[in-house]
């Protein structure tokens, strides 16, 4: 079994961490895992993209170039991504930001409002965080445990403040896209 | 040691301290960065030095500087700076003085671009600096690698007394993937007697480092010298790796972030019923010339894949010896081949397209 996945926006939206943490949760889970951000002059200010890999066996190519799962943050990323989602993939996009919708019909789009969930929430840097949830409703890859677990690590003990918030964020994106599928 | 989750080009930077490189000289460079960044945390911090020189010109010189007295000495750069070293190691090969060059590849030439690229196989397998000279190239292929390969290439410097690149290209060096840091176990290593350390109260002379040979003749056995050491090293180092070569009907030959793709090909093309095999050169230099050939042996041809214009290909040729045809795929300037363009090249090779 094998996920691959893109997680897209602008620079602080918090897209790589996000992949980041699907990454650990594999890892803690013993799967092999890769992740893999863009670099270059698109990072500095503009879009940030991160593709990762997480699979029972070896991973090849730790580029994804026909993505499961596409979560995008903003519009530049939904032009960019919405035409490499796998047939039946899922394409995540962060409602609150992006007001054109997608017109892929061989695929499951999922409108999630992030940022308004985040503000909901109190603290709206969770916004990656809320679309992380989602994104687990599309796959069997990593558990909520260890995205959990994936994400306790990543934040580490000086952050230990925000976990509630965090894990609260987890949840109500993981139910906001499983009342849409 | 715990296993974590780990950028390439810090994986090698942690690697290099685990080995007891005592020495990081450097200037920045993207895509590997984050070596000489981490390395100037780390160094100052275990008492070790760290200096981010004015140029890589330089900095290649303070490598032959702590070489020569004896140091576990470590740079790192990318295209234009691996340039710009050239003479540098060329010297450091001409004085037999050991160390490790970390070359986290992209394209080029010229100032190129900063996206991975595999275009500096001619210049670091084949010499990018004068003279008659070989170094030792590794090329790993996953982050774990890059650890194991990075902690080797100190240990085969020292103990060959010569100059080991670990060629890396953009991809590994950015990827995260788990590894584990390990601390290497190495056999016992020759005294470094000629090191150019004070000779204190001893009577004897001081060493010198040095790459001057003015009589031709004695620079004649000076080379023949190296040539005979890089004989043993290419009966005793060489690194290579097999996938499915059994029953192959095409072998493909690549190496580092390329062959991680191929392999993705190779799982697709199964799930069709199509064998094909992998051979991966570890070492770049000494190539597996010998291994490739019998791997293929079988096979009705052989594909070469790079993301270059194709140079580790006459390595190949040179090893296929025209028993069979030897195709290439390649992209070019940083752009990544896909697997399922591997695919597509495979079986148009097949005739199946």
């Amino acid at each position: 079994m094998e996920g691959k996945f893109i997680f897209a926006g602008f620079g602080g939206q918090g897209v790589l961490t996000a992949g980041q943490i699907v990454a650990l949760a594999g890892m803690i889970e013993d799967k092999s895992v890769t992740w893999m951000p863009s670099y270059g002059p698109e990072m500095r200010g503009g879009a940030a993209n991160c593709s990762v890999v997480v699979s029972t066996s070896l991973v090849g190519s730790p580029i994804v170039d026909v993505p499961d799962t596409v979560v995008v943050m903003n519009k530049p990323s939904l032009d960019i991504f919405e035409n490499s989602v796998a047939k039946n993939g899922f394409l995540i996009y962060n409602e609150s930001l992006i007001s054109t919708k997608p017109t892929r019909t061989d695929i499951t789009i999922l409108p999630i409002p992030c940022n308004q969930i985040a503000k909901d929430l109190g603290n709206v840097k969770v916004a990656n965080i809320v679309s992380l949830g989602a994104f687990l409703a599309t796959t069997d890859t990593v558990t909520m445990d260890s995205l959990i677990a994936g994400l306790k690590d990543k934040f580490g003990e000086s952050k230990k403040h925000l976990f509630d918030v965090n894990i609260e964020a987890l949840n109500k994106g993981y139910e906001f896209a499983k009342s849409l599928i | 040691m715990k296993k974590e989750l780990i950028k390439g080009n810090i994986a090698i930077a942690e690697a290099a301290i685990a080995a007891g490189c005592q020495c990081f000289f450097g200037y920045p460079i993207t895509p590997q960065n984050e070596i000489p960044e981490y390395m100037s945390l780390k160094m100052p911090q275990l008492g070790r030095t760290f200096v981010q020189s004015e140029s890589e010109v330089s900095a290649i010189n303070m490598v032959y500087g702590a070489a020569g007295s004896g140091a576990r000495v470590m740079t790192s750069s990318s295209g234009p700076g691996m340039s710009l070293k050239q003479e540098g190691i060329s010297f450091l090969a001409g004085a037999e003085l050991p160390c490790v060059i970390v070359n986290v590849m992209r394209g080029g030439p010229g100032l190129g671009g900063i996206q991975p690229a595999q275009a500096d196989y001619y210049q670091s397998v084949k010499g990018g600096g004068h003279g008659d000279y070989h170094l030792v190239v590794y090329a790993p292929s996953t982050v774990q690698e890059a650890v194991e390969l990075t902690q080797k290439a100190f240990h085969t410097a020292d103990k060959y007394r010569i100059p080991v690149v670990v060629l890396a290209d953009g991809v590994l060096g950015q990827m995260m993937e788990p590894a584990t840091i390990t601390v290497p176990k190495e056999e016992p290593l020759p005294e470094k007697t000629w090191a150019t350390t004070s000779i204190g109260n001893s009577s004897r002379k001081p060493n010198i480092a040095n790459s001057l040979y003015l009589d031709p003749y004695k620079l004649e056995k000076h080379i023949q010298h190296l040539a005979k050491k890089f004989d043993v090293i290419t009966e005793n180092e060489i690194m290579v790796e097999y996938n499915d070569i059994e029953n192959a009907e095409i072998v493909v030959v690549a190496y580092g972030t390329t062959a991680r793709i191929v392999r993705s090909a190779m799982n697709t093309l199964k799930k069709e019923g199509i064998n094909i095999g992998l051979v991966r050169p570890i070492t770049l230099s000494p190539f597996p010339t010998d291994e490739i050939n019998q791997a293929c042996k079988n096979a009705n041809s052989v594909l070469v894949v790079e993301m270059s214009l194709g140079q580790m290909i006459d390595d190949v040729k040179i090893a296929i010896n025209g028993e069979k045809p030897v195709n290439f795929y390649g992209r070019q300037g940083g752009v990544i081949p896909k697997a399922s363009d591997v695919v597509d090249e495979i079986k148009k090779l097949r005739g199946v397209i």
